[in-house]
């Protein structure tokens, strides 16, 4: 077995849930090259190439990359798709934009966003907003998938692999970056944090949303959302977790002020300790979490950080 | 220009499903069923952009079972031209799906294909990238905004770190996420008027499509379930458990 990992990263840093992305591909075993395709990527793929038991990092770095744009990306790694048995990415918006698309171009299968490796040909995943699990099996000879981080451990970054570069440039011309709006937050990512406290509807509006960032500075939290609270425009897209957003898995999980809808549980319901604070008893949310806080938040959350 | 809409017919996104006793599969015996909400924005846009005069036609697409015809009168009624169902009794996979509406976009011709970002079922993502690889055209996923002027889409995309903004040729293919619109109620007359508007239903088998299976689904479980905990007095006694029961803060 030969894999092909396709890196998550910002061409300055690699994103850590390409670690755990590989913890997936060694259990299926054999050798893995990490692929690092980006415009001025040198640092990512420096970076990728300290992970330990890769064999080699491939880096093609041209400016038709920029975006990570899912036609030059996916038509560049079906140029190399033959040397490999899996190709793999993290489930990120970027893993589920180009790998179907590769997929289709091989006439391959495709599994989104796997939770385990059960052999190098079977694999689970949830459906059903995580209210199933199925085992799935395919016996095309490239197999293509991303993985979910939160269902794999980080794998350890002490190796010094190889960088070789690839030549190939694939410029479709199809489309073009234009430009990006990206969140600036000195807070841990959503997906890797330790602690995330999720603020819903029922903060009213996006300034409230400052109570939880004092309580998420005290902790080393980041902060998430529900879907209500990003489409009334209090926060950005990017913080809402949930079965059509960021699916989470951190030790500690604060809920405040959301009720605890099917889609939010998808979302969190993987986290070690959930925590939810909501001033109706019957939110559904108390079904899932540890421990329940009655109250409203307005009095809970100050004094909680006041506690801390 | 015409535009080609894909509707799916999904379990309803609010209700519990339950894996069948054999472990083969979920039962969706006696479930409602409804359409997938992501694809009611795709219909949404493809309506809007009719009424501002930059579509002039609206195709509705669906693949599945007879029934699969309701969510096809969904979008009629909300304001798509004609629909078209391509009947298949055995659940297909995504690439198949797309290949089936390869020769639909052969056929029809149209500028612009427009689908849901993900089915609330299957949970896949998948459907709309494999299309425009098959069809060697720009896509642009999980959109929150779009723009048509002349031959390019501008295209806003709700990504991990934020937004980014695209620039496509077309003729291209779209999946829209959550926040691209909010898509409208049909209203009773409209309702009605759909069920005159025409619906062509064509067999999957006639066209020429390989519909073999090529993933095995081995076995469906139930998660473990999670216990719901205790309900605590104060915000003290939180901060106590969080620290010395479980030793996460
Ligand atoms: C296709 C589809 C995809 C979806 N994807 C997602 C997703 O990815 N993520 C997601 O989160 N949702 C998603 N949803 C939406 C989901 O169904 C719910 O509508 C949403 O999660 C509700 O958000 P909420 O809990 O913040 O709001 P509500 O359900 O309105 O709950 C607000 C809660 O706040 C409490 N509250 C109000 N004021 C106070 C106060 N002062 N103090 C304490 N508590 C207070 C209330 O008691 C209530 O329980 C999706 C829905 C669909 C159909
Ligand atoms: C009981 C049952 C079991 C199934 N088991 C499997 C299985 O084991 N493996 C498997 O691959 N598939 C299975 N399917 C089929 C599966 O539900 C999908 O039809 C297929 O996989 C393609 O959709 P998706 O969920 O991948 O779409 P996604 O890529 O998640 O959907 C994105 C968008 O694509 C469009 N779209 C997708 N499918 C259709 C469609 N049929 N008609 C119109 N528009 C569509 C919609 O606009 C949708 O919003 C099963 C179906 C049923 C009913």
């Amino acid at each position: 077995m030969t894999i092909l990992m396709i890196a998550e990263h910002d061409n300055k840093s690699l994103k850590e849930i390409t670690l755990n992305a590989i913890t997936a591909a060694t259990q299926i075993g054999g050798d893995i090259d990490v692929l690092v395709v980006g415009e001025n990527c040198g640092s990512a793929a420096e970076a990728a190439a300290t992970i330990s038991g890769i064999r080699r990092v491939r880096v093609a770095d041209h400016a038709c990359y920029n975006g990570q744009l899912a036609e030059n990306v996916a038509a560049l790694i079906q140029t190399l798709a033959g040397d490999y048995s899996h190709i793999m990415a993290p489930t990120t918006t970027s893993g589920k934009n180009i790998l179907p698309r590769l997929a289709a171009a091989l006439d391959t299968s495709y599994f989104s966003d796997i939770i385990s490796v059960e052999s190098a040909d079977t694999f689970k995943r949830t459906i059903y907003a995580g209210n199933a699990i199925e085992t799935v099996q395919t016996a095309d000879s490239i197999k293509v998938m991303t993985v979910r981080g939160t269902a794999f451990e980080l794998a350890a970054q002490d190796g010094n692999a190889p960088v070789e570069v690839v030549s190939e440039v694939t410029d479709l011309g199809l489309s073009s970056f234009v430009s990006e709006d990206l969140a600036v937050s000195e807070r841990p990512e959503l997906t890797s944090a330790s602690i995330v406290i999720s603020g819903g509807r029922g903060m009213q509006n996006g300034e409230n949303f400052s109570i939880l960032e004092k309580v998420a500075d005290k902790l080393g939290a980041a902060v998430g959302a529900s879907r209500a609270a990003v489409d009334a425009g209090f926060v950005p897209n990017d913080m809402q977790v949930g079965q059509t957003g960021k699916i989470v898995a951190p030790d500690l999980y604060i809920a405040v002020g959301i009720s605890g809808a099917i889609q939010h549980l998808a979302g969190m319901k993987d986290s070690k300790v959930i925590v939810a604070i909501n001033k109706d008893p019957d939110a559904p949310i108390f079904q899932v979490a540890d421990y329940g806080l009655v109250a409203d938040l307005f009095d809970a959350v100050p004094e909680l950080e006041q506690a801390l | 220009m015409k535009i080609l809409v894909m509707v799916k017919r999904v379990s309803d996104p609010n209700v519990m499903i339950r894996v069948s006793a054999d472990n083969s599969s979920v039962d969706l015996n006696n479930v409602k069923m409804a359409i997938n909400p992501f694809c009611e924005i795709a219909v949404e846009e493809a309506v809007r952009l009719k009424e501002a005069g930059i579509a002039t036609e609206v195709v509705a697409l669906s693949i599945g079972g007879t029934q699969s015809q309701e969510q096809i009168r969904t979008a009629l009624a909300m304001g798509a031209d004609r629909g078209i169902l391509i009947e298949s009794e055995g659940p297909l996979e995504s690439l198949t799906v797309a290949k089936l509406t390869q020769k639909i976009i052969e056929e029809e011709q149209p500028g612009l294909v427009i689908l849901g970002k993900q089915s609330t079922d299957t949970d896949n993502s998948q459907t709309g990238q494999m299309l425009a690889s098959l069809m060697g055209w720009a896509q642009g996923t999980f959109a929150s905004k779009l723009e048509i002027s002349g031959e390019k889409i501008n295209l806003t995309r709700e990504v991990d770190s934020g937004l980014q903004t695209l620039s496509l040729s077309m003729p291209a293919v779209v999946t829209c996420d959550l926040r691209l619109n909010e898509p409208r109620f049909a209203s009773l007359p409209n309702i009605m008027k759909a069920k005159r508007k025409p619906l062509d239903v064509k067999a999957a088998g006639d066209l020429g499509v390989d519909l073999t299976p090529r993933i095995k689904t081995l076995m469906v479980e139930t998660p473990n379930e999670r216990q719901g905990g205790t309900v605590l007095g104060s915000v003290a006694e939180l901060v106590e458990k969080l620290k010395t029961e479980k030793g996460v803060i």
